[in-house]
């Protein structure tokens, strides 16, 4: 459903993303790994139209490279940034109704969907987002991105510096939604976790793909893991 | 001294609201652009000339309907074909393109209509004192203003804080780009609240145009005011914009209506003056002769004193 095609992409002169190809198909969770500074997030960004694309991007059989952010948003494609961009002035509530994208659409995720799963935030439903633990930021964030219904999500690093228990929780939220026929794409640091619930994995060097493959592949293959992933 | 209490308490409300009128689409404008419009009192003048020529063949009323309407769209415009093109160019590009805008009206405005004042004068319906306290007429038309405003201010608290289109507009200020991820078209938010914006300001000019005078200065005698108001409430603080304005509107009637002289003040911590003195000039100047230069000496003593102004947060 997701189709990229040597994509590059620059920061003023440094050329970060030097030919990326990957795909994701639909109903697949598909990770991207690497070390810091890499591309990954540069990547999504980039995919998103946040950062300038050249190169192609299709999702679902359309060219979607130059697009406005908003129209790629529309078109089905949620992203959870790294670092949990929540409207802090507002409410959790008022920050899940800014992900609903359509007000009468009914699509997959309702607000007490995400109450029952995180009663943490149905309490705190009426506070300021910008109070809320790290923890509950993260899951607002990709809440929020749900309430627009996606049908394919890129979540990046939802789990970094959080504690083990809402770790679980964050992928448990992810197996929900691979459980809902939506796609995911997860830039992911806890190789554990990635190799858990992936469906395929690419890792990424320098700012392109280096190697593609199933968890069971990777997790044989010693010599890629030593020489892009491990530090 | 009560009724002059009271008729002052009266017309520094009006001003103050009138003055809210402009500055608290300044403002909102302000938080989405991150530098101040210079243009913007251009806005509220072009407000009254539209309304007066409306008014010359349809009357006041629907001058009143379609001037603000006029001035919200050539806004927009303005927005959507000038300001976002300069904005890839920065601050100081945006600063002087707001800058030669003003100009640019104001002279407009002298080639189409003339430098003197135009005769637009309030509905004659509304061209009677409402009532009178102590022998002194508080006119209807103060009053109609007061309702407009009061009116205006509602309907803007509704919007931003009740309705989905309030909630987008305050996230896309905050955090354009995600907000833009999340499916909200922020472009055309901007270009909305820009034109939302110049449309209030346009209806400050109307409805002010009979009262203040329709004349091309109009604009620089209250749009320097009016900066002085975001700047003291805080840039980027609609609260405190608010408060700014209606301080500076009661200062200002306030000023004028107390007849008292600096040697009267200084009278009152004891302080005599000798009347021969060479400083005799600056002992009889008289509140309403300083009046003009109160809201710049306040401005001097915020900056001074509270730089992020009465609500503004220092930016991180
Ligand atoms: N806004 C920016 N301006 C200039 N350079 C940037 C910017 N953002 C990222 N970079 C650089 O681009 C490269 C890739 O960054 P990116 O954020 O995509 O890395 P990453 O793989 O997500 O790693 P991590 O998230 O661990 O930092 C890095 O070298 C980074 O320094
Ligand atoms: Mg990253």
């Amino acid at each position: 459903m997701l189709k990229v095609k040597d994509l590059n992409a620059y920061y003023g002169k440094s050329h970060i993303l030097q030919g990326v190809n990957f795909n994701v198909n639909e109903g697949e969770i598909v990770s991207l790994l690497g070390r810091n500074g890499v591309g990954r997030s540069t990547t999504i960004k980039t995919i998103m139209g946040e950062v300038p694309p050249h190169g192609s991007i299709e999702f679902r059989g359309e060219e979607i490279a130059g697009m406005k952010e908003h129209e790629i948003a529309n078109r089905g494609l949620g992203y959870v940034p790294e670092n949990r961009d929540v409207f802090a002035g507002l409410t959790v509530r008022q920050n899940l109704i800014l992900g609903i994208k359509d007000m009468k659409k009914e699509g997959r995720w309702k607000m007490e969907d995400m109450f029952d799963m995180f009663p943490n935030l149905k309490q705190r439903a009426d506070v300021d987002a910008g109070v809320l633990s790290g923890g509950e930021q993260q899951m607002l964030t990709m809440c929020r991105t749900l309430m627009g219904d996606p049908d394919l999500v890129m979540i990046d690093e939802p789990t970094e510096g959080l504690a083990p228990k809402i770790v679980t929780q964050v992928a448990e939220l992810l197996s929900e939604i691979a459980r809902r026929g939506v796609s995911i794409l997860l830039v992911e640091q806890k190789l554990a976790i990635a190799l858990k619930i992936s469906h395929r994995l690419y890792v990424m060097g320098h700012g392109h793909m280096v190697y593609e493959g199933t968890p069971d592949e990777l997790k044989e293959n010693e010599q890629v893991r030593k020489e892009w992933l491990e530090v | 001294m009560f009724e002059l209490i009271f008729f002052s308490l009266l017309n520094g409300i009006v001003t103050g609201l009138l003055l809210f009128m402009l500055a608290s689409g300044l403002t909102l404008i302000f938080s989405m652009m991150g530098v101040l419009n210079f243009a913007h009192a251009s806005f509220y003048m072009l407000g009254a000339y539209v309304a007066y020529t409306i008014s010359l063949y349809l009357g006041f009323w629907v001058g009143l309907i379609v001037a603000p309407l006029v001035v919200g769209v050539l806004g927009a415009v303005v927005e959507r074909y000038g300001l976002r093109h300069v904005h890839r160019w920065g601050h100081v590009a945006e600063l002087i393109f707001t800058f030669g805008l003003a100009f640019l009206i104001e002279e407009i405005v002298q080639f189409i209509w003339g430098k003197d004042t135009k005769a637009y004068h309030e509905p004659e319906i509304l061209q009677f004192p409402l009532f009178t306290f102590f022998g002194q007429n508080f006119p209807a038309y103060k009053a109609f203003m007061l309702l407009i405003s009061i009116g205006i201010f509602i309907a803007l608290l509704l919007v931003l804080t009740r309705s989905r289109i309030g909630l987008i507009i305050q996230a896309a200020i905050t955090r354009p780009n995600m907000t833009a991820m999340l499916g909200h078209n922020v472009p055309l938010v901007f270009m909305g609240v820009f034109g939302m914006g110049c449309a209030l300001a346009g209806l400050a000019g109307v409805i002010a145009g009979p009262a203040l005078g329709t004349f091309p200065g109009m604009a620089v005698v209250l749009g320097s005011i009016v900066f002085v108001i975001v700047v003291v409430g805080g840039l980027g603080s609609l609260g405190g914009a608010f408060i700014a304005s209606l301080l500076i509107g009661l200062l200002q009637t306030f000023a004028i209506a107390l007849d008292y002289s600096v040697s009267d003040i200084l009278v009152a911590f004891n302080i005599t003056t000798d009347a021969e003195s060479a400083f005799r000039d600056l002992w009889t100047l008289s509140l309403p002769q300083i009046a003009p230069i109160l809201p710049y000496l306040l401005l001097v003593l915020i900056l001074i004193f509270r730089p992020t102004g009465l609500f503004g947060k220092r930016e991180s």
